[in-house]
């Protein structure tokens, strides 16, 4: 462990106004610590004064309306694999959460950690790409609303202001008829930083392709939805050149970087592969 | 000695692990449980450059120097060098430093957090001179960083005349094969925690595979003889030759802040600083030109054998010896030549590690075997059956192979195991389309035990066995327990042979203050010629008793307790030792490199079951069969443990570990992103022996330890390349390599179709 223990005050929040008043004298969030942690043992956390909000009731649910999902932005993983109707209706969601970390990760990393630490790879974000989840910010000035796609503006840049909170994951609820693929691929088979998470649903209407929604992740600066390649399929049929189509547009949009854990070249060709597999999938 | 008509009651059994209890029920006391008064905490301040000039060190602001002890090079009381083969190591940088994990000072204070941010406001100014980083570089010798040519250490050994084959050769087939760096990854980092005492001198104690290599290294450092010295080992949680010489580096720095404190001093690595700075496997690259008959007959092995060694020489001399050794594999040939240099570059120092040179060179010719089988048109195991060594036949240093020996028996088990013929029928099938694609292979190969050559001579180890008043044997060497059941064999040896139970052995942990010096825990040479050296003992104490008319033949464990407390009583301590002798007929030559490498070889099987997704490149294994004989086993138990995880070991090898290098420093030093493969990444390790009592080991032992090190990664390349028909000769073998070669594989094929057209 490298930080310096006494550099660091570490309050834990009872109720959620609690934890906006702290935020907006210029406290930080800290949920499962699964990310914050990892930092804080390389000596690498900035952040001085941190609130806990694992305790906050409000933060910890799943709720169910008639027309979507809301999940607290401080739910586990754990919470999430074993959901029911996440797992009827969301069933990407919970594959992803199997996936990430180990099963101690899971027992304490959140969804909404997952969102904020804003990783590329982080492995449920292409998922809430393609069920277009919405993020309700709160904040002591009020709530508001966004689409997940619109959240990231670049590499650790978010929509979202150092008094806010985010409160929620709210998914609709029509998936209905869809067909979903996900895979991650990642340097082994647990405990594994993805080097391409790739998530997709399309919904068929006849052989044509009605609807598509297409997201990776650890092949740009930000998760990224594929909105380019979703238009070269749109309302087309699946054909051998249609798939072939596709897989140029994806290696085309995605802007994968080699690092110490893969290539570009790699992550741009597994990226185009897996969605050729999705699409043999629809065929 | 064991023979067949004695019914052995304890070896060859699954007794309990000594320390099993101590373990799992946490009171097993390893150095960073040790607290002791007064004590503060080391850290080390390291270059940060890969070769350089030291101009000034100066300490930043804000911190109270005051109440810290700070130790360089020109505090050090002795010779600042780290005795082992070679004198070119410094435990501090004076003046130069040659890679970017290079100590150069130390802090001890009362407070650990306090040492470590200290630690961030040392500040060294350099002058950065050129730097080298691989075995081309080093070779090429345009910057020159080590003696006069980059190279610690040749050898060659020469067997027939290969020059003269070439002309007759129906075939001729070269290869070049490479392979990378390793991390041990042991579970508990390097610590150690050293006293001081005008009186006594240095104690130190901590985690260590060697107590008499520590011991070796900290006289010269304090100018003090052998018996101010005092090394402690405690429990230590792994090693796999990480262990072997950098303790000595670690406790000689605990052991000058402490005397320059006057307090005791604690030094515990973080697994970030451990990776980075201990020793690794060293990468090396083979080149293989080999002349062989129409009929599948090997007449000549030309092979070129190159060890990367990092900054200093280390153990690379003796890593490149046994590679060297292993290089031509369990082949007969009448005309062998292997070539082979360990060269220096601006890294940090590369080590021992399981298999010490033999997994690089064994990779290579398993690799090799394959390709000339191909280009002869035989299949891999048919090329190998009409070139195994048997018995009589003589090795490529000359050395007689004179055990029983039926590597093609061996290898037609290990395979029918495998259930391989099937196999490879289905997998051709199965392969026409999709895309998963499955293969097999497999390699055949030995490990030699003990130490090379005269090493054993040199080493004269001793071991004592003293009995208890009550009636309890204690063994006493300076062998190391470390996870691989050292303490439960020894004593079951000396149970079996005193005739007494397995409880009633204890195995003393090695204190330099307390132990004859049996020599380091390493080379596989533990079971083989330590435990046979406590057989012996025993058997003297034995015959003590025996004489004493204390015993009959016959007698119980009960009524050997009470003669040896009995013979205390009334003649006197009851304490018996051997020395090694070399068994007879054992030659050989350090200049010309022939003889009797090695007491004895174990030989062993490998096959490999693999999936590749070309969709991403990925390999799974799907079956593994291990098959070995390794003389008698022991306690299955523990040698099935060192069978299943030396497997897992040399996966992580050739499919996984990849130490990414940045300006000679390791970049991916954290567990996140060195890969090592977990229980999900591994197939069933199917483990299966052949038992041939080995005349001169103990009980019948040959060494287990290493061997599985050495076999798994050319057998898993060549099921790749039987799923692919690709031919990859690097490891690690990563998803990005696969993915890159298919896809010109795809493109080479679409380029042939394109013309046909």
């Amino acid at each position: 462990m490298r930080s310096f223990v006494p550099d660091y005050e570490l309050v834990v929040a009872a109720r959620l106004n609690d934890a906006l008043d702290m935020l907006a004298e210029g406290w930080r969030p800290i949920a499962g610590g699964t990310d914050l942690m990892v930092l804080f043992n390389a000596g690498k956390l900035p952040y001085r004064k941190l609130v806990s909000i694992r305790r906050v009731k409000e933060l910890s649910s799943i709720e169910e309306s008639e027309t979507e999902i809301s999940i607290g932005a401080a739910v586990t993983y754990t919470h999430i694999r074993q959901h029911p109707v996440l797992r009827q209706e969301f069933p990407l969601l919970c594959s992803a959460a199997s996936w990430t970390g180990s099963i101690a990760n899971q027992n304490r990393g959140t969804l909404g950690g997952n969102i904020i630490n804003a990783s590329p790879a982080a492995d449920s974000s292409p998922v809430l790409l393609v069920y277009d989840a919405e993020l309700e910010l709160i904040s002591l000035r009020g709530t508001r609303r966004i689409p997940y796609c619109d959240f990231h503006l670049g590499y650790k840049k978010m929509q979202i202001r150092d008094d806010e909170l985010l409160r929620s994951i709210h998914l609709p609820r029509k998936t209905e008829n869809r067909r979903s693929y996900i895979r991650k691929v990642g340097p082994r088979q647990a405990q594994a930083i993805s080097k391409v998470c790739f998530a997709a649903t399309a919904r068929l209407r006849g052989s044509a392709i009605d609807e598509v929604r297409i997201a990776a992740g650890s092949v740009a600066p930000v998760p990224l939805r594929c909105h380019a390649t979703e238009s070269v399929l749109r309302g087309q049929s699946i054909s051998p050149d249609l798939i072939e189509t596709a897989a140029n547009a994806i290696a085309a949009e995605v802007q994968p970087i080699t690092d110490i854990r893969s290539t570009r070249d790699y992550r741009r060709a597994v990226t185009a592969n897996l969605l050729k597999q999705f699409l043999q999938t629809l065929a | 000695m064991y023979s067949k008509s004695m019914e052995p009651r304890i070896v060859g059994t699954a007794v309990p692990r000594k320390e099993a209890a101590a373990k799992v029920t946490g009171t097993a006391q390893y150095v960073d449980d040790v607290s002791l008064p007064g004590m503060l905490h080391g850290v080390t301040v390291r270059s940060g450059h890969p070769r350089a000039l030291i101009r000034h060190i100066h300490f930043g602001d804000g911190i109270p120097w005051h109440e810290f002890t700070i130790v360089t090079a020109r505090d050090i009381p002795g010779r600042n060098i780290v005795t082992l083969i070679f004198d070119d190591q410094p435990f501090l940088a004076d003046g130069e430093i040659n890679h970017p994990e290079e100590p150069v000072l130390l802090l001890a204070h009362e407070n650990k957090d306090m040492v470590r941010r200290a630690r961030q406001h040392v500040f060294i100014d350099y002058d950065p001179l050129p730097a080298i980083f691989d075995i081309d570089e080093a070779l090429q010798a345009k910057t020159i960083i080590w003696g006069e040519d980059n190279v610690f250490k040749r050898y060659c050994i020469e067997k027939g005349d290969v020059d003269a084959v070439w002309s007759q050769a129906d075939f001729i087939v070269e290869g070049e094969y490479s392979t990378e760096a390793q991390e041990q990854l042991y579970i508990e980092p390097q610590g150690m925690l050293a006293t001081w005492d005008p009186e006594t001198g240095i104690t130190v104690r901590g985690s260590m595979q060697c107590p008499f290599y520590v011991q070796k290294a900290l006289m010269p450092l304090f100018n003090l003889p052998a018996e101010k010295v005092r090394v402690i080992q405690q429990e230590t949680g792994g090693a796999f030759g990480g262990k072997e010489e950098y303790p000595s580096m670690i406790a000689g720095h605990a052991a000058l802040l402490a005397w320059k404190s006057g307090r005791p001093v604690k030094m515990i690595y973080d697994r970030e600083e451990d990776m980075a700075a201990t020793t690794k496997r060293h990468p090396s690259r083979t080149r293989h030109r080999t002349a062989v008959s129409r009929d599948g007959r090997l007449l000549a092995m030309d092979i070129e054998f190159i060890i990367d060694g990092g900054a200093y020489a280390t153990l690379s001399s003796v890593v490149l010896s046994r590679g060297t050794i292993h290089a031509a594999g369990p082949y007969r040939c009448d005309n062998i030549r292997v070539r082979s240099t360990a060269v220096a570059t601006n890294t940090p120092p590369h080590g021992a590690f399981r298999g010490f040179g033999a997994p690089q060179s064994l990779f290579a010719i398993e690799r090799h075997m394959n390709k000339v089988a191909r280009t002869l048109g035989l299949t891999p195991e048919e090329f190998r059956r009409r070139n195994f060594l048997r018995q009589g036949d003589s090795t490529a240093t000359g050395q007689l192979i004179k055990q029983p020996l039926d590597l093609a028996r061996l290898q037609q088990r290990a395979l029918q195991l495998a259930g391989y013929a099937d196999k490879l029928e289905r997998f051709s099938r199965l392969n026409r389309e999709g895309t998963r694609k499955k293969g097999i292979g497999f390699s055949t190969f030995m490990h030699g035990a003990g130490f090379t050559g005269s090493g054993e001579r040199h080493l004269q180890s001793v071991v004592h066995l003293e009995a208890r008043a009550d009636g309890t044997v204690c063994v006493l060497s300076s062998m190391t327990e470390m996870g691989q059941g050292t303490n439960t064999i020894l004593a079951q040896i000396a149970a079996e042979a005193l005739g007494t139970s397995y409880e009633q052995v204890q195995v003393l942990r090695p204190d330099t203050a307390q132990v004859p010096n049996s020599g380091p825990t390493v080379a596989s040479r533990t079971a083989m010629v330590i435990g046979r050296l406590v057989q012996s003992a025993a058997l003297s104490l034995k015959e003590k008793l025996l004489q004493a008319a204390l015993l009959q033949p016959g007698y119980t464990p009960e009524q050997f307790q009470s003669a040896c407390r009995e013979y205390i009583c009334s003649i006197g301590p009851l304490k018996t030792s051997a020395q090694y002798e070399e068994p007879p007929g054992v030659h050989w030559d350090d200049e010309k490199y022939r003889g009797e490498a090695y007491g004895a070889f174990s030989w062993a099987v490998h096959v490999a079951e693999v999936t590749v997704d070309t969709v991403t490149g990925e390999i799974q294994l799907d079956d593994f069969v291990a098959l070995q004989e390794v003389g008698r086993v022991l306690n299955p138990v523990l040698a099935r443990g060192q069978i299943e995880g030396g497997v897992a070991q040399a996966i992580g090898y050739a499919l996984y570990e990849k130490v990414v290098w940045r300006d000679g420093g390791m970049a991916n030093n954290q567990m996140t992103n060195y890969i090592m493969p977990t229980a999900m990444d591994l197939p069933p390790i199917r483990v299966y022996f052949e038992e041939i009592p080995y005349e001169h080991g103990a009980m019948g032992a040959k060494g287990i330890g290493e061997l599985p090190m050495d076999g798994p990664a050319p057998a898993i390349l060549n099921a790749v390349e039987n799923a692919l028909g690709i031919s990859f000769c690097h490891i690690p073998l990563l998803p990005e390599d696969v993915l890159s070669e298919l896809s010109v594989a795809r493109e080479a094929a679409l380029d042939l179709a394109g013309s046909v057209v």
